[in-house]
């Protein structure tokens, strides 16, 4: 191609690496004014996550044998700040997650993410909803539960309907081969294709109370059904943040790692290593808390008002 | 042909879907943070024009489609099947009349077509952007008419009609541009 070599100039505008600038600047400002300590960890990791949808890339150091990871998230290091006494704690990093490439997604990527101890979701929902206030200028958020809003928005009821009634509206938005989709897999395409767009609008929304095969790395609140205690905030659409009340107990958090591997092999997914000092950490005693994790940069784009990522980042992977 | 996986899947691909040729106009990359990745694609029918929706997981694969363009002339037609020449290797293909059905209106024996051939077999056949063709009926114009906007439809030698200036007659050459069906000027 005659104009292969221009792909060495930035995608975005240097006004809108300002605005990202600034933006960064202020997320600092807001957790400097309210005794929330910056923290740094490891962005390469002996373990790494086991959930199923997200793949780490693996890279070796010199003489190493065994793999290291590029964290997907800061979250299991972060932990074992909070089980050390940190207080909260607050970081803003790179993280990687392979194959997550689109408008929306760059395989690298910046994330916010913070802890508040002592504190249960709805008040860490709070405190989201002040920082969004203050760096977009965004009008307070609405609350919604997950139920009540594919109620609202797909018309069904996400913990009472059948496998086959989730399988046949998935149908409608035309999925290939959905015989092998299971109940989540389903639940999370109707909320892609057709709740997600109509979250956000005019105001922030936060979807809370999943259900509780969703619950990653929240904690499940016993009832008729039970829920995950763990939410997400869509701004116009766009998924923006997830957070959770966490989960603290150390035999739950390996009962659940221990599942995502067994459901890893049954997949011919790789098999990764379980994070054992995450698990010490939280047998020495994780105290209670909520955290989040908001995308820093889905967060410009919506300052900038850009649908394309690669609008607001300098060296998108195509060009790094 | 080859088979595409969905890191692969980009607008300009031409795919085959339900055994029609199609061509990706928009790929998304659709993944919450917790949970399965789907691509999104919309594609064209090439054989129908429709354009529609169908969302894949990042494990599927699409099968390509053996589609290409050549400039091709146009020869003659028996009735019922129109008859084009490859530019380059001079070989013969013959086209259903429904494949020709928009073009036929426009093209004259010896002109230059964009043909597109799927598995080798013609499915479009695009006239060239101008023709120059003969007015073969059209009334004469009465300077002053601007009853009807000032221009009138005329019979060209192809069987189109097309509306043209007042001032322009019968047996004269005109310019249309088949993409609009638009008089341009005298020839």
């Amino acid at each position: 191609m005659a104009d292969e070599r221009s792909d060495w100039r930035p995608t975005a505008t240097l006004e809108v690496l300002r605005v990202r600038a600034e933006t960064l600047a202020s997320l600092r400002g807001f957790f400097a004014e309210r005794g929330v300590l910056e923290v740094e960890t490891p962005a390469l990791s002996a373990a790494t996550v086991t959930d199923l949808h997200l793949h780490s890339v693996a890279c070796r150091l010199d003489g190493d044998h065994r793999p290291l990871y590029l964290q997907t998230s800061p979250e299991f290091a972060m932990k074992r700040l909070l089980a050390a006494g940190s207080g909260p704690i607050y970081q803003i990093c790179k993280v990687f997650r392979d194959g997550e490439r689109g408008r929306r997604h760059n395989p690298e990527f910046t994330m916010l993410e913070w802890y508040r101890p002592g504190w249960d979701h709805h008040r860490l929902m709070d405190e989201i909803d002040d920082l969004l206030q203050a760096v977009l200028g965004v009008e307070a958020a609405e609350r919604l539960s997950y139920a009540d809003a594919f109620r609202r928005h797909a018309g069904v009821d996400p913990h009472a309907a059948s496998d086959g009634e989730l399988r046949s509206r998935a149908a409608a938005v035309g999925v290939s081969d959905i015989a092998e989709l299971d109940r989540d897999d389903l639940l999370n395409l109707l909320l892609s294709h057709t709740v997600e767009a109509r979250l956000g609008t005019g105001r922030p929304t936060f979807l809370f109370d999943y259900p509780a095969s969703q619950a990653a790395l929240a904690r499940i609140r016993p009832g008729d059904p039970p829920v995950a205690e763990r939410f997400e905030v869509f701004i116009d659409g766009i998924e923006l943040a997830n957070g959770f009340h966490e989960l603290t107990d150390p035999e739950e958090q390996r009962r659940r790692f221990a599942a995502d591997l067994a459901e890893r092999r049954r997949r011919g997914l790789p098999e990764v290593p379980v994070d054992e000092r995450l698990l010490a950490a939280l047998a020495a005693g994780l105290p209670g808390c909520a955290g989040v994790a908001l995308g820093v940069d889905r967060l410009i784009m919506l300052k900038v008002g850009t649908r394309d990522i690669a609008d607001i980042i300098a060296f998108p992977i195509d060009r790094a | 042909m080859p088979s595409y996986n969905m890191n692969q899947v980009k607008v300009g691909l031409r795919i085959l879907i339900d055994g029609d040729p199609c061509i990706i106009v928009d790929a998304d990359f659709v993944k919450p943070g917790k949970g399965q990745a789907f691509t999104r694609i919309k594609y064209r029918n090439l054989k129908t024009d429709r354009v529609n929706e169908k969302t894949m997981r990042s494990s599927d694969m699409v099968d390509g489609a053996d589609v290409v363009e050549k400039p091709m002339q146009y020869l003659y037609n028996d009735g019922s099947h129109w008859y084009f020449m490859d530019q380059e290797s001079f070989e013969q293909l013959a086209a259903d009349g429904h494949v020709v059905v928009d073009a036929a209106q426009w093209i004259k024996e010896e002109d230059i077509c964009l043909v597109t051939l799927f598995d080798g077999n013609p499915l479009v056949v695009q006239p060239p952007n101008f023709v120059e063709l003969e007015i073969v009926e059209t009334d004469p114009g009465v300077r002053g008419d601007t009853s009807s906007g000032g221009t009138k439809p005329a019979t060209l030698e192809t069987g189109a009609v097309v509306r043209v200036p007042l001032f322009v007659q019968q047996g004269e050459r005109i310019r249309v541009d088949t993409r609009t069906g638009a008089y341009v000027s005298r020839a």
